[in-house]
């Protein structure tokens, strides 16, 4: 099962060297050159980047939520965006796999690319595009049918398997959810039956089910219990090695402890990006310390 | 400070205890009231119903429901014609009013752009609120001309020969008929299917449409898997509610149905419904058995609606139990 992931990364670094090649273009705006340079001279740069957004504007209505946000996400590696509520944080992770494209007043303006494939453009298929991309929300959002219907949805939209292919397919999901051993006797049981914790595990699994190479999570946490917010971290650990995962956090503790990079937003803008130790123990930019010290938002 | 906020907060409990369980007992008697007298009434319908089809039913029987013939001279009633009309008109009604209604509602919530989504709902409230009189009337002089002339012919040629189904549509183009009757029904019933459709298509958060787009799905796989099935109950009610109407629904009926006891293969040809009969013939009935009989029909009316009602909830109940549903 793994050995397919792997593969796929494997895909991903060569398409990202080539992007790193002749994704120079000097373009200087001032946000990007702040934390570009900041990062280079620190050097922790040059990992291969999954998803690189490149001078991204977006609107609600007439609202500038984002500002000209540049920032590489690195390849199976975890992603933190943290900052004050309405910084921008979940609106950038939603670009990603245009999900706002559902609401006609929202638009974006720029690059961003997955794998050097420009995905804001028009032609891209949004469908191939949010299998490859997939997305976890705040509330669990089980949808009303049985645990195993749920899970094996998405796959049924690309895939034709055969029964058994299928009983695996969700049993292996689950268990990566972390929740085989306790969903595994009450499979054809209605999803919304389950806690709040198992059904948001459930929708993690739905997930990964259908082998996302970037899976976005948007504040997967926050409305539950520290046990079940715990297996939610273990499980972000457990599957950095597969995916490239970005998460949105209110919760700077959570940031810390489960993201290798992290992004300071405020405003709109992206204050800072840089390796999580780094942003926590060392911040280049004052608005970031002010923030994880507490002193603001 | 907080000393004193405590204090009056005591103060404000302690004056607001009294009034405030004097008036929950005097609400949950009221809806007490108000929900007993609900099973009341329809206790109070059906005995008057029966009580006073006593004479037709003592002198039919069950008889009644098989017997083709409706003869007044005769003091000779059956009603199955009437039955037969009304479940036609309605099955009509319902095979073109609950796709149209669905697409609708679905076009209203996902995909109209927000500047069409007010015109079109206003739209639908204001055929709502045509008093169906002049759906009659329209019916009548508007639309059954036009439908025999440019219509039913076609239906004939075209269809006529078709093995099973051609005995339907072989008939004289007359305009006025049951097919007539059943699509008059039909745009008389759009308005409250797509209206409770749009409402319950809009309860569903948002969040779960995302998850459900943000798979990968499109948009008719988010509707169909996921906005339908949360939406089951609403919808099956919204259905409901518009074949119940067009079960009872009399004026416009008796208007184009061409109210004649007869009952043809072909859905060109005039029929009468229950309610088309009742409204047609109450003024005209003589003696004691004719009207006994027409409170029968009545009567069979409100079983064939019970009936249907039942059948929907079952129909939800298995379902929900095949689903594993929701608590």
């Amino acid at each position: 099962m793994t050995i397919n992931s792997s593969a796929v990364n494997e895909l991903a670094k060569n398409n990202v060297r080539e992007i790193d090649r002749s994704g120079d273009a000097p373009t200087h705006h001032q946000g990007v050159g702040r934390t570009t340079s900041a990062k280079n001279e620190r050097g922790t740069t040059e990992k291969q980047a999954k998803i690189e957004v490149k001078d991204l504007n977006f609107y609600y209505g007439k609202f500038h939520a984002l500002k000209n946000v540049n920032i590489k996400i690195p390849a199976s590696e975890v992603t933190a965006f943290i900052g004050p509520s309405g910084c921008g944080k979940s609106t950038l992770l939603r670009t990603m796999n245009r999900i706002y494209e559902l609401y006609p007043e929202q638009r974006s303006e720029g690059q961003i690319l997955l794998d050097g494939d420009n995905i804001l453009d028009r032609r891209q298929d949004l469908n191939l595009l949010r299998a490859k991309v997939g997305m976890v929300f705040q509330k669990p959002t089980p949808f009303p049918m049985s645990v195993y219907d749920n899970v094996a949805f998405g796959v049924k939209l690309y895939e034709r398997l055969s029964r058994s292919e299928m009983d695996d397919r969700v049993e292996w999901s689950l268990r990566k959810a972390a929740l085989w051993d306790e969903v595994k006797d009450k499979l054809h049981q209605g999803g919304t039956r389950l806690s709040g914790g198992q059904q948001q595990r459930l929708c993690i699994a739905r997930g990964i089910a259908v082998k996302p190479e970037v899976l976005l999570l948007d504040e997967p946490a926050s409305a539950l219990d520290p046990i079940s917010t715990l297996k939610i971290e273990e499980l972000i650990h457990e599957l950095k090695g597969d995916y490239t995962i970005v998460i949105v956090t209110h919760n700077m503790q959570q940031a810390s402890r489960v993201s290798d990079y992290t992004a300071f937003m405020y405003l709109g803008e992206l204050i800072e990006f840089d390796e999580t130790t780094t942003i926590f123990t060392n911040p280049a930019n004052k608005q970031t310390e002010d923030y994880i010290t507490g002193r603001y938002g | 400070m907080e000393q004193s906020v405590t204090a009056g907060q005591n103060n404000v409990s302690a004056g607001k205890s009294q009034p405030g369980i004097l008036g929950d007992r005097i609400f949950r008697g009221i809806t007490q009231v108000s929900a007993l007298f609900i099973v009341l009434v329809v206790f109070g319908i059906v005995g008057m119903l029966l009580y006073d089809a006593w004479p037709a039913i003592h002198k039919f029987g069950f008889g009644f429901l098989t017997s083709k013939e409706w003869n007044p001279v005769a003091e000779q009633f059956g009603a199955v014609s009437a039955i037969f009309g009304t479940l036609v008109t309605s099955a009509i009604a319902m095979v073109i009013g609950v796709p149209v209604s669905f697409g609708v509602a679905l076009f209203i919530t996902e995909l109209a752009p927000a500047w069409l989504k007010r015109p079109i709902g206003t739209a639908i409230e204001l055929l709502a609120a045509i008093p169906s009189i002049i759906y009659g009337l329209w019916g009548l002089f508007v639309f059954a001309p036009w439908f025999a002339d440019n219509v039913e012919p076609w239906l004939t040629d075209n269809l006529g020969n078709w093995p099973i189904i051609g005995p339907l549509f072989n008939g004289p183009p007359m305009g006025i008929g049951i097919l007539t009757a059943g699509i008059i029904l039909s745009v008389m019933i759009i308005p409250f299917m797509a209206a409770v459709m749009r409402d319950v298509f809009d309860s569903v958060p948002a969040v779960l449409k995302e998850s459900a787009h943000g798979l990968g799905s499109t948009t008719w796989e988010v509707v169909w898997k996921v906005v339908l099935p949360y939406t089951r109950v609403g919808v099956v009610g919204g259905v409901m509610l518009g074949l119940g109407r067009a079960l009872g629904e009399t004026m416009a009926v008796t208007f184009v149905i061409g109210n004649s006891h007869d009952i043809s293969a072909s859905l060109l040809m005039p029929g009468n419904t229950i309610s088309s009969t009742l409204a047609n013939e109450f003024t005209e009935a003589t003696g004691q058995v004719y009207m006994s009989s027409l409170i029968y029909l009545g009567l069979v009316l409100f079983a064939i609606t019970f009936v249907v009602l039942a059948l929907a909830k079952l129909l939800l109940l298995k379902l929900n139990a095949k689903e594993g549903k929701k608590s």
